[in-house]
């Protein structure tokens, strides 16, 4: 255990004393006492930023269960560092914020921020694994603890709904990421993600490493919102704000982004991880903007925009995995896409997180966050208002802010998809651009929605619960952060070229590291008249006009978006799968006995049958059976003749004396056959038996007048007919072929050498294989002890239980 | 003759599931107690009829019947009849408690809805 395992762990160890802080210190805010953890664990991940700049990696192993290859290695490079950056960073940003949200005396705090330190642990423990099987109870930790804060108002059906929703559809991917895991271990003999990039030009032609591929995409598309995994996002709005903030924007939802890029030495290069994750993505980030727009509910968008923004960073790491796949000299052309990945990420992170912020306050001050209602609280919240401007601006891709960088070189890495000269994006990949643009465009349009129909417009006053007002300044510190940042990234972008993203970069795309080991990564502004600025432009044209003639058009929303509406298949998937399970279950579990008896026989009779003839078991010979001899013959008669009788027999009495006749009948062939002590025992239990059955003549029910003639069933006869004829044919097939000798002659060479005995039978119970006896004497005293205790032992009426 | 044994031994088996299918718990321990006959004299069949001395070394014969498979059967009847009993107790227990011994209205009640 080193420092570090101790930094990752913290969370955990630290939500262990919330409780105490929460229930001893009612005064003080329990928020504060939690603040400090991440502003620690952030000052502390900011040291390793210098060396990682200088290509250094920091490995830290603590043995778990080293007989299996699984140890917590801690591993720190570009892209761990830059996650770990932001999950601390906005962590304290939003636990700053929640103070400020979630009120003192109305909130159960002690269980919101054991949650939240319990996410902040988990996601660290995602990022800063080396080892599969580590990152994946991290992650399993990530989806149980968004549960637990999605549902944190469990007392409402929809949060109740949206917990489960997203714990279905991540915990689905999760597993199938664990095959994933489970594969690439098979291929590799390891579990560390460092020997698996080692081994992979090895693996790359393994019959499992595709799906291996498929199957860890799986859980970085579930978690990361894609499509059709979104779902559940928009959903999980119903978890506070600083949760919506924290997890749906910044950190949990980019869990899968960050799967999709440290895999990316693994996979990238092949054609299907290019075009799983570049189409999903892509198309992820259309359909997401064009459904925030029809949004009223101002989370709704932006959780939509978030499937968005999440699709547009995915699309740019499958384009750059490209680069991978070409052979050219210079291909630093092409890392453009996988720089613009990671700057987005950094950005998205930024404004996205200001946004919710914005959204809850705006929430808190005036009680609702339908955009239908509000309107016209510029006035009211000039702040608000301003960081909001800042944020949405952003998100749309306008000077002077982050997001216009970013997007800019979204559109360069879509452009350039077309100079490729792989994967046939000669042709198809000019769908890429065009669609992105079109993307943007919706963005735009709901970045203005998100903004103008929320502060300016006309104020209505009447609609609201609260009179609305600028919210206390502490709920505005960490969104001014946010928000100062997003100004901050525009104007300095190379304060974070060669100290965060270049580092990412070199996790991302080792094979491509150029000259000096270095990527070119300088952000510019301005890059001259170039197509990706007319874009621009034409996004910007084309998005005022949506914006302004939106009512004209929203009639489109009411015919496509119905009949595909993923979640309505969600839930009818869901109750179907509930009913026929259902319905299954009904239908063999009918509390009757005697079906239940029906499909064990029918069972025996079906394998058993298939078996003998699919192996071509039976065989039938005479050779080595005994002649038939004339008492035999009317024995085997008489016994039949027993036997039927006790099934057509009218009254009780007829069929307890038939079975004895049954039973007699067998002590006789035991007599034929040569066995005086089973003669005699068989003779002694028959007697027994059927004084017994006498006995409790009396006291045993008549048999039913409706059923005197026993109650004829075709399904029962066959299913009789079927398992005697089975035994019999197994019975003829293994005397037909015997393997080996009888052990018997030991027992007959020995009983009196070394038992003193004659009787062998008897020589062989007590003897030799005494144990049988004694148990089978216990056997008989249970029973005893059984028969006793039933009927002295009675509980009357109202004593049960 | 192992033949004619192993068909005797189908009928009763036949018979014995037949009466374990039907709705009477009177019909159904009977059923197991031809179902316990069979399987005693599949044993005995499957250990080979061949004639011989009955396994006393007394007899001083030259050839003796198999003496294990008897042991077996010995050991295995008495444990059926202590089954057996049991559940005749526990068949004349249920009647006097519930009034019934139809099999379909001894259903479980615990429904699921």
């Amino acid at each position: 255990m080193s420092l570090l395992h101790v930094a990752i762990l913290s969370p955990f160890l630290f939500a262990i004393l919330v409780p105490f802080l929460y229930k001893y210190f009612r005064k003080i805010h329990t928020g504060w006492f939690v603040l400090v953890l991440p502003v620690l664990l952030f000052a502390y991940f900011t040291q390793f930023i210098s060396s990682n700049m200088n290509g250094e990696t920091i490995k830290q192993t603590a043995n778990w269960i080293p007989s299996l290859g699984i140890n917590f290695t801690a591993y720190i490079d570009g892209l761990g560092l830059l996650f770990a950056l932001l999950i601390t960073g906005i962590g304290a940003l939003v636990i700053l914020y929640s103070i400020y949200y979630l009120s003192k005396e109305k909130e159960q705090l002690n269980t919101f921020y054991v949650y939240l330190l319990m996410f902040m642990g988990a996601m660290l423990g995602v990022v800063l694994s080396d080892n599969l099987i580590v990152l994946y109870t991290f992650w399993e930790f990530t989806s149980l603890s968004s549960f637990l804060l999605i549902g944190y108002w469990y007392k409402r059906e929809k949060s109740r709904y949206g917990a489960q929703k997203s714990m279905l559809i991540t915990i689905f991917g999760g597993l199938l990421m664990l095959g994933g895991f489970i594969m690439l271990y098979m291929m590799t003999n390891t579990f560390s993600i460092r020997e698996i990039i080692e081994k992979v030009p090895e693996i790359s032609q393994h019959e499992l490493f595709i799906p291996a591929l498929v199957l860890i995409l799986f859980g970085a598309f579930t978690k990361s919102a894609q499509f059709p995994f979104y779902i559940w996002l928009p959903d999980a709005m119903e978890a506070p704000t600083p949760v919506s903030a924290y997890l749906h924007s910044a950190t949990m939802v980019k869990a899968g982004i960050y799967i999709v890029a440290r895999f990316s030495p693994v996979f990238a290069g092949t054609p299907e991880w290019f075009w799983i994750v570049s189409a999903f993505g892509i198309f992820t980030m259309f359909w997401g903007s064009f459904n925030a727009v029809k949004q009223t509910d101002l989370k709704s968008i932006l959780a939509f925009s978030t499937v968005s923004q999440l699709g547009m960073i995915m699309s740019m790491l499958g384009v750059g995995s490209a680069a991978l796949a070409i052979d050219s000299i210079d291909n630093s052309v092409y890392t453009v896409a996988t720089l613009a990945a990671v700057f987005h990420l950094i950005n998205h992170a930024t404004f996205k997180g200001s946004l919710f912020m914005v959204v809850g306050i705006v929430d808190h001050e005036t009680g609702t966050r339908d955009i239908r209602k509000l309107g016209g609280l510029m006035s009211f919240m000039p702040i608000t208002f301003t960081i909001s401007i800042i944020g949405a601006f952003s998100m749309a891709g306008l000077p002077p802010f982050n997001g216009f960088l970013s997007k800019e070189m979204f559109f360069t890495s879509m452009i350039r998809i077309l100079e490729m000269d792989v994967f046939n994006l000669e042709t198809l990949g000019l769908l890429f651009p065009i669609i992105a643009w079109i993307g943007s465009i919706f963005t735009f349009i709901y970045s203005m929605v998100l903004v103008f129909k929320t502060f300016t417009g006309k104020y209505q006053p009447e609609k609201l619960e609260k009179k609305p007002h600028e919210a206390p300044i502490g709920m505005l510190i960490s969104p001014i952060i946010l928000a100062s940042l997003v100004i901050i990234f525009f104007f300095f972008p190379n304060i974070l070229a060669y100290t965060i993203i270049e580092p990412a970069m070199a996790s991302i795309i080792p094979g491509l590291l150029g000259d000096e080991n270095h990527f070119h990564v300088h952000i510019y502004a301005w890059h001259g008249f170039s197509i990706e600025l007319f874009m621009t432009l034409g996004v910007i044209a084309l998005g005022v006009l949506g914006y302004f003639f939106l009512r004209k058009w929203r009639g489109v929303y009411n015919l496509v978006p119905e009949k595909l509406a993923l979640n309505k298949g969600y839930d009818a998937a869901l109750y179907t799968l509930d009913k026929s399970t259902f319905k299954i279950t009904r239908f063999y579990m009918t509390g009757f006995i005697r079906d239940y008896l029906a499909i064990i026989f029918t069972f025996f009779i079906l394998i058993l049958g298939t078996t003998l003839i699919l192996t071509d078991g039976f065989s039938f010979s005479l050779k080595g059976t005994a002649p038939i001899g004339i008492y035999e013959a009317v024995l085997a008669v008489v016994m039949v003749i027993g036997t039927i009788t006790v099934l057509f027999a009218k009254s009780r009495l007829t069929a307890i004396i038939a079975l004895g006749s049954v039973g007699y009948s067998l002590s006789l062939f035991f007599v034929v056959f040569r066995a005086p002590d089973l003669a005699l025992t068989q003779l002694l239990v028959e007697t027994v038996s059927v004084a017994l059955f006498l006995l409790c003549f009396y006291h045993l029910p008549e048999f039913k007048k409706k059923e005197k003639k026993l109650n004829f069933k075709l399904t029962n006869l066959i299913i009789s007919l079927g398992v005697g004829a089975i035994v019999t044919l197994i019975a003829l097939s293994a005397n037909s072929q015997r393997v080996s000798e009888t052990i018997s002659t030991y027992f007959i060479e020995n009983s009196y050498k070394l038992a003193g005995g004659k009787n062998m039978v008897n020589v062989i119970l007590v003897d030799f294989r005494g144990f049988d006896t004694l148990f089978e004497i216990a056997v008989l005293g249970i029973a005893g002890l059984g028969i006793y205790s039933m009927i002295r032992l009675k509980v009357r009426k109202g004593e049960e239980g | 003759m192992e033949v004619l044994m192993s068909i005797v031994v189908g009928i009763l088996i036949s018979a014995a599931v037949y009466l374990m299918l039907s709705r009477s718990l009177l019909r159904i321990i009977i059923g197991t107690g031809l179902l316990s006959h069979g399987a005693h004299l599949l044993i005995l069949t499957m250990g080979g009829l061949k004639t011989g001395a009955a396994p006393l070394l007394g007899e001083n014969a030259k050839v003796y019947v198999d003496p294990l498979p008897q042991a077996l059967i010995l050991t295995a009847i008495v444990i059926s009849f202590g089954v057996t009993s049991f559940f005749l107790v526990l068949a004349y227990r249920s009647y006097q408690e519930l009034g019934t011994d139809d099999m379909d209205q001894l259903r479980g009640n615990d429904q699921y809805e």
